[in-house]
């Protein structure tokens, strides 16, 4: 059976991470990798809920030395990790910070030797070995499994890179967490497979952005999503030259983008993907809207009507909840809006009809509804509710709607009314939710 | 809600309501209660944005790598003691 290991081959001298005491060397990588599997438990699934990009490397690796699954939780709130344990019992967690879920097993990142002893060969991994779960998040909160062999995610890493032309010795900070499936390969993997440098950090004020580019050498490569970008650019700061800026996430406009590759001095190449398939299409935005799909990664008619992805480093047939529109060739398209009422708000998504559904099944709400404005690209888009419910308080409703759906959902605002706009068959249209909450919105200036 | 607050904390919730579109007033935000995840229930992508807006209206930069960040939005009463101490306008 094949196997693949767990990074490229490169010269000691050509470090693989990059801490706060500076560079990890091949060899200090494979040791501390080494002892952190000798610590483990011996068990199937492991939370790797390190907020360190280097630790969660560590443990990641360590984890498949042991064969063992990485769960990737969509986040760290306790109902989330308690969901998920229960659903696989025999896992522990590893944190390098002080965390506490009621009957999960807590280890905390060790301090592990630093020494640089060559290590003979890189340890290689079976490549249908099952790396990682992510997980999506549904509106319910019900967390939905996507398992990931350790053979997609090398070949997902190499189809990337080859089609970004990424040279070896690139050095990538990333704002986005590892525990996401787009930071997990677009900060991991494409670094670890293809001769790059990995910056240990997960800066969030474009100040600590700046910092972090300027202590890691050229050339650098920053995987960030729209919102870091637009903040950034508003702040005006000054930033070092780039080689290359990664963008996925959420829609991008053709002027951040421009903005960006100006202020960055780099081209600046969008991603897009989803959990369950990883990276499908990439373009470079300032020249056009099409996607380029990466290769051997290719669209067919599903029966529902949704198109369905394939091919490349995806195991499985999945169906995209975005509409996709072929240009003259099966590798180009452009994507036309979202399919049905799917809604995508930091990275988790929802269905409206869902969300409706957690609204009006709580007493005392007779009737109610979730409205999503137009997106604004690099906006992060809230709801706002409507509900009709006499003897409830906003709060109360807010209450209710927290125990049953994810937080990036909750609406803002949320208004109560008499009665919903509801026209002769029942039906809400968009237009008259509009209004009324465009009247809401000037009666209570917020 | 019992509590008082000073002038540049019901400031500052003024902004914090206001950049993130809040569906409370200022005067509910408790001064004592954690802004991060409980509490207010705010999320990375509001501190950016509340980091943008605290720029704009007093001239500083909020870094999450000083080591008393977790302490900054620990509460309204920290990030407004934080702003004091930093502000340039």
């Amino acid at each position: 059976m094949p196997s693949i290991q767990l990074f490229a081959p490169r010269n000691n001298s050509q470090p693989v991470a990059w801490c706060h005491s500076g560079p990890v060397s091949p060899n200090e990588f494979l040791h501390a990798v080494g002892q952190m599997a000798e610590r483990l438990p011996e068990r199937r699934f492991i939370f790797n809920l390190c907020a360190d990009r280097y630790h969660f490397l560590v443990t990641f690796c360590a984890a498949m030395l042991r064969r063992q699954t990485n769960l990737l939780p969509p986040n760290h709130a306790e109902r989330t990790l308690a969901q998920l344990h229960a659903a696989h019992p025999d896992a522990y967690a590893v944190s390098d910070q002080p965390m506490n879920v009621a009957g999960l097993e807590m280890l905390p990142y060790p301090a592990l030797a630093s020494n640089g002893v060559a290590h003979g060969e890189i340890p290689a991994i079976a490549a249908e070995h099952i790396a990682a779960i992510a997980f999506t998040s549904g509106s319910t909160g019900q967390p939905m499994p996507h398992p990931k062999s350790w053979g997609s995610l090398a070949t997902e890493a190499a189809l990337t890179a080859s089609r970004l032309e990424l040279q070896a010795g690139l050095h990538f900070l990333g704002t986005v967490p590892p525990q996401h499936m787009y930071g997990l390969g677009s900060t991991l993997m494409l670094p670890l497979h293809n001769g790059g440098v990995i910056h240990a950090g997960q800066p969030l004020f474009p100040a600590d952005i700046r910092l972090a580019l300027e202590a890691l050498p050229a050339p650098r490569v920053l995987v960030t999503t729209p919102l870091h970008l637009r903040i950034c650019l508003e702040q005006q700061l000054e930033f070092p030259p780039l080689a290359l800026i990664l963008s996925a996430a959420a829609p991008l406009s053709l002027e951040l983008a421009q903005q960006a590759e100006a202020a960055f001095d780099a081209p600046l190449m969008e991603i897009y993907g989803s959990t369950e398939t990883g990276t499908i299409a990439t373009r470079r935005t300032s020249h056009g809207e099409n996607w380029e799909s990466l290769a051997g990664v290719h669209f067919s008619h599903g029966e529902n009507g949704l198109t369905r992805v394939e091919g490349g480093h995806i195991q499985t047939h999945v169906e995209l909840q975005d509409v996709i529109e072929a240009t003259t060739d099966n590798s180009h398209f452009r994507l036309a809006g979202r399919a049905a009422d799917m809604l995508n708000i930091a990275g988790k998504r929802a269905s409206l009809g869902d969300l409706n559904l957690q609204l009006n099944i709580i007493p005392g709400v007779r009737d109610g509804v979730f409205f999503a404005p137009d997106e604004e690209p690099g906006k992060a888009v809230r709801l706002s509710a409507l509900v009709v419910a006499p003897e409830l308080s906003e709060q109360q409703i807010i209450a209710a709607l927290r125990q049953a759906i994810d937080p990036a959902f909750l609406p803002r605002p949320l208004y109560k009314v008499d009665e919903l706009p509801r026209n002769a068959t029942g039906k809400l249209p968009r237009e008259a939710l509009r209004e009324l909450l465009a009247g809401l919105n000037t009666k209570h200036p917020s | 809600m019992t509590d008082s607050k000073s002038p540049l904390e019901l400031e500052v919730a003024a902004l914090i309501v206001q950049a993130l579109n809040l569906e409370i007033t200022p005067q509910e935000i408790d001064p004592a209660e954690p802004l991060y995840h409980e509490g207010l229930g705010l999320d990375s992508i509001d501190m950016l944005e509340l980091s943008l807006a605290i720029s704009k209206a007093y001239g500083f930069q909020l870094k999450s790598d000083a080591p008393d960040n977790a302490s900054i939005f620990s509460s309204l009463q920290s990030l407004t003691r934080h702003i004091e101490k930093s502000r340039v306008k």
